[in-house]
């Protein structure tokens, strides 16, 4: 088994004429923390909408666990794999929105069984075993009948991570996790990406948090204007920037 | 004129009436879901063909288009459905139902698009990300969110239905309209319509009750 779970390389995505990513490369292996930073508009939430198929590339090639989604076709542009295949490694690829986008008319509960009912087949009960687990870890088993409108956003947010974790995927993203959130409510949810950490479950978290990300990941690049400005250990980036580009960014979360 | 018999007589037409209002529910609502995902559509020449179709029937009279289904298959065709019987029924009562359902489909259609469209994009990329096709995520994740959001509309539009199938009387149904008139005339009297006043209200009252008891039976989530 392929110890790379998700390779990007040559990355380019364009929305008319406007160039967002131009020649973007990583990879993740398995178990680490992936850490993306950079300023708005810089394309860190594009390109992870690239990797979880929320978007399509322009170009370059994305692997998933050692299997190709996209690569350059022989004219140039974007080659994608057939829809069963871009499926089956959609699935591998979770992904935990910034405003959460959990379903409003769905309990707690029916929230984390629907797809694992509907997309997995897996039998009601299992589905609702592995949600009731999943709740008991993120502190929200008294929630399970609750509705999500009846949740603070702290809460939402940890259904939603757990909605992702039902499916069991390869890799986890996440999309600013916690910028919704009042600043006292970021900590549990925090708390909550540490512990999958801990347990070495691939992430890819993209995050304005510069203090979490040099805690928690193994590796960071900064992106700006579309391209890595910046790659290595979070020690590297955040301590003891190269560029200085990264220098002023992180020159913002200092006092 | 004797009272009672009179009231018998528009009771009879509003079980008419009724039935008209039922088989137009049934039919335009799911019509009406289709006219608007055709609107929506990515085929260009289905979402222009909607529109053509949502502008005519709002564009002209229910009345004329009543005319137009029950007199259109002899004048235009020379066909004489009227004499194919259809299980009994009168050519005249389905030329209404067709009528009320293809108008009241055209506008349901701009309500579902207007629902549909509402709902955030989120929900839509949460379904996929989570592996739902986009079959399962219309139909278990926005359309209930939908009907949740349109039910003030629909409701609008329930009660004007109700109103509207006195139009019938045009191509002669003996829904309650059509048996109020004839009756005011032969007894030169406005008590038939007082009391066909009455019953359209009636019906009304209970069709909004019943809106709002299932408005509130959504009410559970924001």
């Amino acid at each position: 088994m392929t110890d790379t779970m998700l390779s990007v390389e040559g990355v380019r995505k364009s929305f008319g004429g406007t160039e967002v990513l131009r020649d973007i490369s990583f990879s993740v292996h398995r178990g680490e923390v992936f850490g993306i930073i950079g300023p708005s508009g810089s394309g860190k939430s594009t390109l992870l909408r690239c990797i979880t198929q929320l978007e399509r590339v322009s170009g370059g090639k994305i692997a998933v666990c050692g299997e190709t989604m996209v690569e350059d076709g022989p004219d140039g542009t974007a080659r994608y794999a057939p829809p069963a295949a871009l499926r089956r490694m959609g699935l591998k690829i979770g992904l935990v929105f910034q405003n959460f986008n959990l379903f409003p008319h769905f309990s707690v509960m029916r929230n984390l069984t629907e797809a694992q009912i509907h997309v997995l087949n897996r039998p009601k009960a299992e589905a609702e075993e592995v949600a009731a687990g999943l709740l008991k870890r993120m502190g929200l088993e008294s929630k399970a009948s609750a509705y999500p409108c009846q949740l603070s956003g702290g809460q939402q947010q940890r259904v939603s991570i757990a909605r992702a974790l039902a499916l069991h995927p390869e890799v986890l993203c996440f999309d600013e996790p916690t910028s919704a959130l009042d600043p006292e409510l970021t900590g549990e949810v925090l708390k909550v990406i540490r512990d999958l950490a801990e347990q070495k479950i691939t992430m890819v978290v993209v995050t304005h948090e510069m203090d979490f990300a040099r805690e928690l990941a193994d590796r960071i690049i900064f992106m700006d204007g579309g391209v890595v400005v910046e790659s290595g250990t979070a020690d590297e980036v955040i301590s003891r920037p190269r560029h200085a580009r990264t220098q002023s960014f992180l020159g913002r979360f200092r006092r | 004129m004797q009272f009672w018999p009179m009231v018998g007589d528009l009771a009879e037409g509003l079980g008419t009436t009724v039935a008209i209002f039922a088989l137009t529910l049934l039919f335009s609502l799911p019509l009406g879901l289709l006219v608007a995902l055709g609107r929506m559509s990515r085929v260009g020449v289905l979402r222009q063909a909607m529109r053509l179709y949502i502008s005519v029937m709002r564009g002209t009279p229910l009345m004329l288009q009543l005319f137009f289904f029950y007199f259109g298959p002899y004048y235009l065709f020379g066909w004489r459905l009227g004499d194919l019987g259809f299980w009994g029924i009168d050519y005249r009562f389905i030329a209404v139902i067709i009528g009320f359902s293809l108008n009241y489909a055209a506008y349901f259609a701009e309500i579902y698009r207007a629902g549909i469209e509402s709902i955030p994009v989120g929900q839509w990329e949460a379904g996929k990300i989570l592996g739902f096709s986009r079959v399962q995520t219309f139909f278990r994740i926005i359309l209930p969110q939908v009907v949740k959001r349109i039910l003030p509309p629909v409701t609008n539009e329930v009660i004007t239905l109700v109103k509207d199938t006195s139009l019938a009387f045009a191509l002669s149904v003996m829904e309650m309209f059509t048996i109020a008139k004839m009756e005011a005339a032969a007894h030169t009297t406005m008590v038939p319509f007082m009391v066909a006043g009455l019953f359209y209200y009636v019906f009304n009252f209970a069709v909004a009750a019943g809106m709002e008891w299932f408005e509130k039976r959504l009410d559970y989530y924001k």
